[in-house]
């Protein structure tokens, strides 16, 4: 454990200064980041930027290449693969389970030779940035459990996210912005939730901030109509002056607190529609991101966001893009899916890379769970639709001390089971709080009697899938 | 203890957070005695129960620590423990080890401080006298302390507070000022801020009565219930909505109405308890109706009992498609369990879910016999996407019940009238009959209410309720054949009727299918759905000559299909009806072959989205093409009633029934005669009478229709039995467990949910009480006795004040469970009464307040900060219970992140009213209240945090419920007195009660009058301001006035003061 308590006193201490009747300076230095918490040991990331695809995309249509099951085309899966294994209810019950290979074309790219599928053109130019993990696997079959799983390491609610943790264990790099921001985009398909970004059992103020593709982009941020800039300005200074009598007579460091924080609400009401306004992004930076890019609550338009809030400073940004649950008419959907996340993902690598961000911005891409090699519903020749699949899935890791170009894993012939270097979920999270700095055995709160934390009594660094192994990093 | 929060530069959080102390308060010095309770059991249960302690699966050495006979064990390696000889105590030695045999091991994440060696060696030393858990230990009523200052003390708990004080050498704090003690005793006890007339009453009455005064009418106002129950819903995980993946909609307002209702009854914490978590079983008249209780008619005390259980449905349901039913079943039960103990026991009793309890002597077993009691619910682990899940019950509100009793009297009156006697009826129907047997008028009759198509299929696809002709004919020509005096639809396997856009139903729609057919082989009959096999959609179909009627949103787990178990002639002409009443379960559907309901089987019964269909309306297609003819088909946008199916089944015109002989007809064309004759053409009387009978037989239906329903306790005859799950795993059952209570409450039998439930409350279990007065305690002073008020084990926190804890739990089981009482006699105390600021060296002493020195200060919760805008605005609509509410929320907040999902704002008054009504969808809680750490409903909450954030401020000033709020209290004002300072005041004093001060009122004058020169001479800006809102603009209002008043108005919610109970 960080030794917290020292910090709170000094904390305290701050606050008692500030309550002492000093000025507005001295309440600003209240806002500075300088003591948020210091990680165990020196990070490889500062940053993350989180591309959660909602629904969870066909690993075998993307990225688990498996030439050799057109030979199967069709015929059930063996029992030998299945093993018993449960399903879910939407499958279990049916009468064949007809394997179907992917109609799409993979290719090898890159000087890494990265199998990419015809459908992720742009993935498939950065793919030497990329780590792909193939081995991933987790514990829950339906989208609820398994989401709120890969983003609290549980199955149900009540958990703080890995953005509030995050928030817990470093605190902020800025100071006017938040530290944790989450955007969606995408329609249909699985919803989302708020407990995704939420702080769980850690106090509220670690929950991630929603920016919002429709009306204020921060709930409540523009004034009411009819108050201008200058007026509010006035009215926050007759507010301070009835806050700081009352600050001088009870000597409650809460009230200096307040007078803080309505300071930094007028600064954001002025910094983040800046922040969200990108018509002051250079034409080749816009056309990187493709055309959906000023559109706001697009995946791309949260892509290009992602990279300036990083840049602003904030330390998790989290994008979940929906729409993958590909149950039925995988083929026609997939496309539009990759069509919309495919050239945004890659220019945002490439962004990170040109400005020098890359080398300590995390960037994660993937979703909950794969989907199975089987067949729901009809098998035809060009059509097909795949049942969630928490055995393996692929997802992709770049930046932030991630090594790039490799490929993590293997799965059986089927993309069924894991064959090789299997990596869980709670080995992901426990290696992304590595590049952080963070050990994930350490960073624990106190709640209802025990020490909780990402991973729960579990998780392993994954060693392979970075630059300098975790034994080194001390 | 808690650990240190850090902070963010962006968030900084309430202060009192920040300060840290040993958690009782009081440093170990010197040669004071070590209290094994108080100084040493915390330092084992840190260090070493993980190894050493209750969890037998883990435990090292076979050595464990944490209960009396383990520390006097004879041990091969030498006794544990000598008393008066650390050094010969193996204990010590090992702790005090340098070497390998240190303990903990150096590779562990524990290590001992060496002021803790140095207090376990002491507390050995002095004579290891090992006690139990305090919270363990019955609480008896102390002595009360001696105090030197009698004078101050108002009442008991006065002299507990205050022998401490003395002891420590501190001075309470003076009495607050009036206003301010009226502000802080109303907004406690009613959640929302006294009136300027109240407070200059109060201010004015100077007996030695008027507080008390003040505090029983708190007690006494209806806003006492909402109150309580505001903070009760936390703790019951209370929702609207289930929670998981779409998050669908429930219904469970009626049980949050009955927690209101006790409250303000008063009604006694033990029966509180006991209703809720077996109110069923207290039932006078105890039975199941299809694992749902019809709960209409019950009489009241039955009635509230069984809506009492529903807080232990309360917790989410998972309905998403795929689930394994099991997994989540077993979920259910262990939140029922985790919420009870938490609320009821402060124990973390979901610890020993997967393991024993690391820390408290709680095994796995008797989690899981715990378990068993809320295990036997007749309840599906896949839950209802929109709507209750079984077992639930129609729950009619008071005013409900009344009005069913009036209408039921009237449909007992009316059918009792003299014209609808049955011979009266029989004599006036044979002379009708006969006249019209003798003449030759000719009558073709159908049901026409809520009938949406009908195509009679004579030679063409007419549809005789459509204006436009939207059918045409698809995979060939239509081929009519004769069929008696008009023709019927030849279809051949490969042709059939497209109908276009019509009749689409989607699962919450009754409707009827009525349809002539004679078949030459299988096929689908009538259908709106995917032309596919399976295909998502309704359709009537024949399958190896048997009737089907399938829903189906995705074929198998998502689906209903009911089946006759008779079978249709081929080449014969049948008539065929099918009803559904919309109840989304096989059993609201019924089929029906010449007039005669038929057995039916029901393959697939869980429908759980609808399955509204894009696809047009199909005759003979569908989930397979048709072979045969079929006529007359009629589609019904209700379920037809049994009458009514005798009458769309029969052919005959009623001049043709009324020529043959009575006993020659068949009993569903003797329906058809008789009900014509009825509604049509009976004498006057008679039809008015039938008429009127009719309408009250509806209007009861939709009455019925309309009750809302309810989630609650049952057990099933059959119950399941409870297994010990290997690791928590649904699927890894061990060793069957009967009910119980966990041992280390003695060994009382507790064999049922009613006996565990009159246990919680009776003398055997020592926790009830004091974690019940601690809540109350809380809410009064901003902090529990016992700060973890979720944990009362041995991980959790000492009280503060343990003796006043114990007081406390005595009078409030001795007082009959009296929570008035309780509060009141809290409420009451000098301790209360303090002022909430102290001098800065009482402050640095004691930081957090533990010795209660002062009163505290602390942000009030998210309800208490919007009722009080809306009560100090006059915009606070009062109206207790009722289905919730929703009030101003940016738009798109449930449609961005869950597709189909849109908030639907209410109108005023609903707009107004309290915050505990507002409609909590869990995955997109309310942000006016998650705004301010109102947790998401998604589990049971015991403490919120107080945060102070930008998020918060923006919310204060920008949201619409603010602005109009200040609107409205500018308004007020305004209204109040033509003079300028009292404007002020009354602006003031509405929020913050006191009076401002003489540089608060220079501050407001400056303030009003800036913002009169900003909004001077442009009365389109003031206009804009003051559109905030729904509530309409008084006629003639001076706008630039109004919108200064407004801001000022705002300013003053805005103040610290304003979100802080002082």
């Amino acid at each position: 454990m960080i030794d917290a308590q020292q910090l709170a006193l000094n904390r305290r201490a701050f606050l008692q200064a500030g309550g002492c009747g000093v000025g507005m300076a001295g309440l600003a230095s209240l806002l500075q980041a300088d003591d948020a918490q210091q990680p165990h040991f020196v990070p490889t990331a500062k940053r993350v930027i989180y591309l959660c695809q909602s629904g969870a995309p066909s690993q075998i249509d993307l990225f688990d290449h498996k030439p050799e099951l057109e030979r199967f085309r069709g015929q059930d899966l063996p029992d030998s693969i299945r093993k018993g294994q449960r399903l879910t209810g939407m499958t279990k019950d049916q009468t064949a389970f007809p394997i179907a290979p992917s109609i799409f074309k993979f290719k090898q790219h890159g000087n890494s030779g990265a199998s990419v599928s015809e459908l992720l053109p742009h993935i498939a130019k950065v793919a030497d940035e990329l780590c792909f993990v193939k081995s991933m696997h987790t514990e829950a079959i339906n989208h609820d459990p398994a989401i709120t799983f890969m983003q609290t390491g549980a199955q149900l609610a009540g958990r703080p996210s890995i953005g509030a943790w995050l928030s817990y264990g470093l605190g902020s790099l800025n100071q006017d912005l938040p530290t944790f921001i989450a955007m969606t985009s995408g329609t249909g398909g699985q919803p989302l939730y708020d407990r995704l970004w939420g702080s769980g059992f850690l106090p509220t103020e670690h929950q991630g901030v929603k920016f919002r593709r429709t009306g204020d982009p921060v709930l409540y941020l523009s004034d009411p109509p009819g108050i201008d800039r200058g007026l509010r300005r006035s009215m926050l200074n007759d507010l301070n002056d009835l806050n700081r009598l009352q600050l001088k007579q009870k000597q409650d460091p809460e009230i200096a607190t307040r007078i803080a924080q309505y300071e930094l609400a007028f600064r954001m009401q002025a910094s983040v529609p800046k922040l969200v306004d990108t018509s002051d992004e250079p034409e080749h930076v816009l056309k990187m991101y493709g055309p959906e890019c000023q559109k706001p609550g697009t995946f791309a338009a949260n892509c290009l966001l992602a990279r300036r809030l990083v840049e602003q400073g904030v330390r998790f940004v989290q994008l979940y893009h929906r729409g993958w649950d590909q149950h039925a008419k995988l083929p026609e959907k997939i496309r539009e899916q990759c069509q919309a996340t495919d050239q945004p993902s890659a220019a945002l690598i490439e962004d990170l890379r040109q400005r020098d961000l890359l080398k300590d911005t995390l960037v994660v891409w993937g979703g909950e769970f794969g989907r199975t090699v089987y067949c729901q519903g009809n098998l035809t020749k060009g059509d097909y639709g795949r049942d969630h699949h928490p055995r393996c899935f692929s997802l992709w890791l770049a930046g932030g001390g991630i090594k790039p170009g490799i490929s993590y894993g293997e799965t059986d012939d089927h993309s069924y089971n894991i064959a090789e270097n299997p990596v869980h979920v709670h080995d992901l999270n426990a290696t992304i709080l590595h590049c952080l700095g963070l050990d994930h055995r350490k960073l624990t709160f106190q709640y209802q009697g025990r020490h909780h934390r990402l991973t729960d009594v579990h998780g392993e660094v994954v060693d392979a899938l970075l630059n300098v192994p975790s034994n080194a990093a001390g | 203890m808690l650990r240190a929060l850090q902070t963010a530069g962006f968030v900084l959080r309430c202060a009192a957070a920040f300060l840290f102390a040993v958690s009782s308060g009081i440093v170990v010095l010197g040669d004071d005695p070590i209290d094994f309770d108080r100084d040493v059991r915390g330092i084992l249960s840190d260090n070493c129960f993980q190894c050493h302690g209750p969890d037998a699966e883990k435990r090292e050495g076979e050595l464990r620590l944490d209960r009396r006979e383990d520390f006097s064990a004879p041990r091969d390696d030498g006794p544990l423990v000598v008393p008066k000889n650390a050094a010969s105590s193996l204990l010590y030695r090992r702790i005090a080890a340098t070497d390998e045999t240190q303990m903990p091991p150096a590779d562990s994440d524990n290590a001992l401080t060496d002021a803790e060696k140095e207090t376990v060696r002491r507390w050995i030393e002095q004579g290891a006298e090992w006690q139990q858990h305090w919270a363990f230990v019955p609480p008896r009523r102390p002595k009360l302390p001696q105090v030197v200052d009698e004078n101050w003390c108002g009442n008991e708990i006065d002299r507990f507070v205050l022998a401490r004080l003395e002891r420590e050498e501190l001075a309470p704090a003076t009495s607050t000022d009036k206003a301010r003690l009226l502000r802080r005793v109303t907004l406690d006890l009613t959640g929302a801020p006294p009136t300027v007339a109240e407070i200059d009453a109060f201010i004015a009455d100077d007996s030695v009565m008027a507080y008390e005064r003040v505090v029983d009418r708190s007690l006494n106002s209806p806003r006492f219930g909402e109150r309580m129950a505001m903070r009760w819903l936390d703790l019951a995980r209370y929702a609207d909505t289930s929670g998981y993946q779409n998050d669908g909609p429930r219904q469970m307002w009626r049980w949050r109405d009955w927690v209101i209702d006790a409250y303000n009854a008063n009604m006694p914490f033990d029966q509180f308890t006991i209703e809720q978590l077996a109110g069923d079983m207290l039932q006078q008249n105890r039975g199941l109706y299809r694992g749902e209780w019809h709960g209409l008619d019950l009489n009241k005390q039955d009635r509230d009992r069984l809506i009492a259980t529903a807080f232990n449905r309360n917790h989410r349901g998972n309905a998403e498609g795929g689930i394994v039913p099991e997994e989540y079943q077993v979920e259910y039960v262990v939140d029922r369990v985790d919420t009870t103990a938490t609320v009821w026991l402060g124990l973390t009793l979901g610890c020993a879910r997967c393991h024993d309890h690391k820390y408290d002597p709680v095994t796995q077993k008797e989690f899981y016999q715990v378990f068993s009691f809320f295990n036997k619910l007749p309840e599906y682990g896949r839950a209802v996407k929109e709507g209750n899940s079984p077992p639930y019950m129609l729950a009619p509100t008071d005013e409900q019940t009344k009005q069913l009793a009036e209408v039921r009297r009237r449909k007992k009156e009316y059918a009792a009238n003299e014209q609808l006697e049955p011979n009266t009826i029989d004599k006036a129907l044979a002379a009708w009959t006969q006249q019209l047997a003798a003449g030759n008028e000719q009558i073709a009759w159908t049901i026409t209410d809520g009938l949406v198509a009908r195509y009679q299929l004579d030679g063409d696809l007419t549809d005789a309720q459509a204006d436009t002709k939207l059918a045409k004919a698809e995979g060939g020509t239509m081929e009519f054949a004769d069929r008696g005096a008009g023709k019927a639809l030849e279809l051949n396997g490969e042709t059939f009727v497209n109908a276009g856009d019509v009749a689409n139903f989607g699962y919450f729609d009754p409707c009827s299918i009525s349809v002539w057919v004679y078949p030459r082989g299988d096929g689908t009959l009538v259908s709106r759905m995917a032309q596919e096999t399976h295909g998502a959609g309704y359709y009537l179909h024949l399958e190896d000559r048997r009737l089907q009627f399938n829903m189906v949103k995705r074929w198998l787990d998502d689906s209903i299909r009911v089946e006759t178990t008779s079978q249709l002639t081929l080449n014969h002409w049948q008539h065929v009806t099918m009803t559904y009443d919309g109840s989304r379960v096989a059993s609201g559907i019924r089929i029906f072959v010449d007039g005669v309901q038929q057995p039916t089987t029901a393959n697939h019964d869980f429908l759980n989205q609808t399955m509204a269909s894009e696809e047009p309306l199909r005759i003979g297609a569908g989930h397979s093409a048709f072979n045969g003819l079929v006529d007359d088909v009629q589609i019904y946008n209700r379920a037809l009633k049994l009458f009514e199916v005798a009458v769309v089944s029969t052919d005959e015109r009623i001049e043709q029934i009324a020529r043959m002989n009575a006993e020659d007809r068949s009993p569903r064309q003797t329906t058809k005669l008789r009900r014509y004759f009825l509604t049509e053409a009976a004498p006057e009387a008679m039809r008015t009478a039938q008429q009127r009978l009719d309408n009250v037989i509806h209007e009861e239906a939709t009455l019925i229709a309309s009750l809302p329903t309810l989630m609650i306790m049952q057990d099933a005859a059959d119950a399941r039995k409870t297994f010990v799950l290997s690791r928590g795993q649904y699927d890894q059952p061990r060793g069957e467990v009967s009910p119980g209570v966990p041992s280390l409450f003695g060994d009382a039998r507790v064999e049922n949910r009613l006996q565990f439930a009159r246990w919680l409350v009776s003398g055997e279990n020592t926790l009830t009480g004091r974690v019940a007065v601690n809540r109350f305690w809380e809410m009064l002073f901003g902090e529990g006795l016992v700060r973890s008020m979720e944990d009362f084990g041995s991980q959790g926190e000492r009280p503060t004040h343990t003796e006043l804890l114990d007081w406390l739990a005595v009078e409030f089981a001795e007082s009959g469970w009296d929570v008035k009482h309780m509060l009141k006699t809290m409420v009451m105390s000098a301790t209360y009464r303090q002022a909430s600021t102290a001098d800065k060296a009482v402050v640095e002493r004691d930081p957090e307040n533990r010795l209660l020195a002062r009163q505290s200060r602390f942000r009030m919760s998210a309800e208490l900060i919007r009722d009080q805008a809306l009560a100090a605005s006059g915009l606070l609509h009062e109206r207790l219970g009722g289905p919730s509410v929703m009030p101003y929320q940016p738009d798109g907040l449930w449609n961005e992140i869950a597709t189909d999902t849109n908030y639907e704002q209410s109108d005023a008054p609903d707009l107004y009213r309290r915050s505990l009504y507002t409609y909590w969808k869990r995955t997109v809680a309310p942000p006016t209240m998650t705004t301010f750490d109102a947790p998401a409903r998604e589990m049971c909450a015991v403490r919120r945090p107080r945060t102070n954030t930008p998020l918060q401020a923006l919310a204060i000033l920008n949201d619409a419920t603010y602005v109009e709020a200040a609107r409205a209290l500018g308004q007020r004002a305004m209204d109040f007195d033509e003079d300028r300072a009292k404007r002020l005041q009354y602006v003031f004093r509405s929020v913050l009660a006191r009076s401002p001060t003489t540089e608060e009122m220079t501050l407001l004058d400056r303030a009003l009058s800036r913002y009169q020169a900003a909004f001077h001479g442009d009365d389109t800006k003031a206009k804009k301001l003051l559109s905030v809102g729904e509530q309409p603009l008084d006629e003639g209002v001076d706008v630039v006035e109004l919108a200064a008043y407004t801001l000022t108005a705002s300013i003053v919610f805005n103040t610290d003061e304003a979100v802080t109970r002082e």
